[in-house]
């Protein structure tokens, strides 16, 4: 059974979104950690970068395959978890704390309605 | 519509996450590739191969025709042998590679690559017409007669006898499974049917490939997993499968072999007896044995720190673009990106500084020997 956080905001492709003022923290759900399985390599957008909601800004490899993810929403890239690239198991083993991958700061609040709800997320994914 | 084999259900009872691979709905996965990697590695791990195709060919000419058109010398098999070898055509390009065996007599018997098997056996078909004794001569698809498993592993042989006990009754005749050696074939008798054992595998460790009916196959995948559950037996998926080969360097066709590559060119020259007399692409085969080839495929490990090599990127050397990757992906075994891919020879030698580039980036690796990861 998939660990579906009930104060956090997620997408059809798998980000989830934790928002803090006007900041949002963003990583991947336990579901998509568990379909990669094994993260062997985590690339992290630079600092700075300003990004479209839906657009590509980092990518996680597992041994088979790499898979893009998508900014859930717009604004400037602030901060990045570096450990996650020493450590991408962290993906696998903590995907809601140590395996976060950035910090975006919002250009576009209102961007965050059309984000999917827990008990939403839970139907997208037959849980 | 996909294809499944004898196996689909017991892949979804395992929760497989399930692919589809060259027509067949084939499970990539069940717990996590790195997982079903390093069981085979240290204790044990069963394949489901049921897609793989199957080729007798028998008959007083079976032998000289098959020399003419593998690479290998069949006339080396005595019975219950088998061997590596390659299917050409005229170019010296690979049709497909493949394990030969000599079951008894004139009746041998192909196993051949799932993608390929109406590729080759069109080909076959085509030679087999245009071989002056075809009256002596059966050549018979029985893919759809045989499902088939890999039972891999240093530990493998520690149950292997549990699961098929007794003495072969056909082919190579021995007391017991473990009593094969590498690349012997034997038929057993398992619940009142035959199947063929072979000590055999695509993996580098030690192990056995098994063929025989859906029926019989259905019992030995389940009797191996639960007799081979005290030494740790995990059932694997292509994608351990895939990162089991690529550490040792066996090709796969499709990526270092194709109908634009000879076995010359993948290094597999071993395999190849240009002093049989003719067979199919002798001539160009001889040639490059001769003076040399324009392309060459080495294996490499990443010496940055990086995203693991995947197939289609480009190889660099003296900034330059000099090759594509053929096979790579991060080794369980090693903790690091490796891979095979193609390179002009200069740039072959154990070693050589290359590069291997990753989304637009370039990334410093080095050619190492073959194998990559050597079995202990």
């Amino acid at each position: 059974m998939s660990n579906i956080p009930s104060d956090l905001k997620y997408t059809k492709s798998h980000e989830w979104v934790r928002v803090s003022g006007n900041t949002a923290t963003v990583g991947i759900t336990d579901h998509a950690q568990a379909e990669l399985t094994d993260v062997v390599f985590v690339e992290l957008p630079e600092p700075g970068r300003k990004v479209k909601a839906g657009e590509a800004c980092c990518v996680v490899e597992s041994v088979k395959t790499a898979s893009d993810i998508y900014s859930p929403v717009s604004g400037e890239i602030t901060e990045v978890n570096k450990p996650v690239t020493d450590k991408p198991d962290l993906v696998n083993t903590e995907p809601y704390t140590g395996g976060w991958f950035f910090k975006i700061k919002l250009s576009n609040p209102a961007e965050l309605n059309a984000l999917l709800s827990p008990e939403d997320y839970k139907k997208q994914i037959g849980g | 519509m996909l294809k499944r084999t004898a196996l689909f259900s017991a892949h979804q009872k395992l929760g497989a996450r399930l692919i589809d691979f060259g027509g067949w709905e084939m499970p990539v996965q069940y717990t996590g590739i790195v997982e079903e990697h390093l069981a085979v590695r240290n204790a044990a791990g069963i394949f489901d191969i049921s897609h793989m195709g199957e080729v007798t060919v028998s008959g007083a000419g079976a032998a000289d025709f098959l020399n003419s058109i593998l690479t290998n010398d069949i006339r080396k098999l005595t019975p219950g042998i088998g061997q590596y070898t390659l299917m050409c055509n005229e170019r010296g390009t690979v049709i497909d590679d493949l394990y030969a065996y000599r079951l008894c007599g004139d009746v041998y018997f192909l196993i051949i690559n799932a993608s390929r098997i109406e590729a080759d056996v069109a080909w076959m078909q085509v030679q087999a017409a245009k071989f002056p004794r075809h009256s002596e001569l059966s050549l018979t698809d029985a893919s759809h007669n045989y499902a088939a498993v890999a039972v891999q592993g240093p530990r493998v042989n520690e149950f292997i006898n549990a699961v098929i006990p007794g003495a072969s009754i056909s082919a190579l005749r021995v007391n017991a499974v473990t009593d094969l050696k590498k690349n012997q074939i034997g038929g057993f008798k398992f619940e009142n049917q035959s199947v063929l054992v072979s000590r055999t595998g695509y993996t580098g460790e030690d192990g056995f490939e098994i063929v025989g009916s859906d029926d019989a196959i259905r019992h030995i995948w389940d009797k191996t997993l639960a007799d081979g559950a005290p030494f740790g037996i995990k059932p694997c998926g292509l994608g351990a499968r895939d990162t089991l080969r690529t550490e040792v360097c066996y090709p796969l066709y499709g990526h270092e072999l194709d109908e634009e590559t000879t076995p010359i060119e993948a290094g597999l020259g071993f395999f190849v007896s240009l002093d049989k007399g003719e067979f199919n692409g002798r001539s160009v085969l001889a040639a490059q044995n001769a003076a040399g080839v324009e392309k060459k495929l080495v294996a490499f490990k990443m010496t940055d720190k990086c995203a693991p090599p995947r197939p289609h990127y480009p190889i660099w050397a003296n900034g330059a673009s000099v090759g594509i990757v053929t096979s790579g992906t991060q080794s369980p075994s090693l903790n690091v990106g490796i891979g095979m891919g193609y390179v002009p020879p200069e740039f072959a030698k154990r070693d050589t500084k290359i590069e291997i580039e990753i989304r637009g980036k370039c990334f410093a690796a080095i050619v190492v020997q073959k194998p990559i990861y050597k079995v202990h």
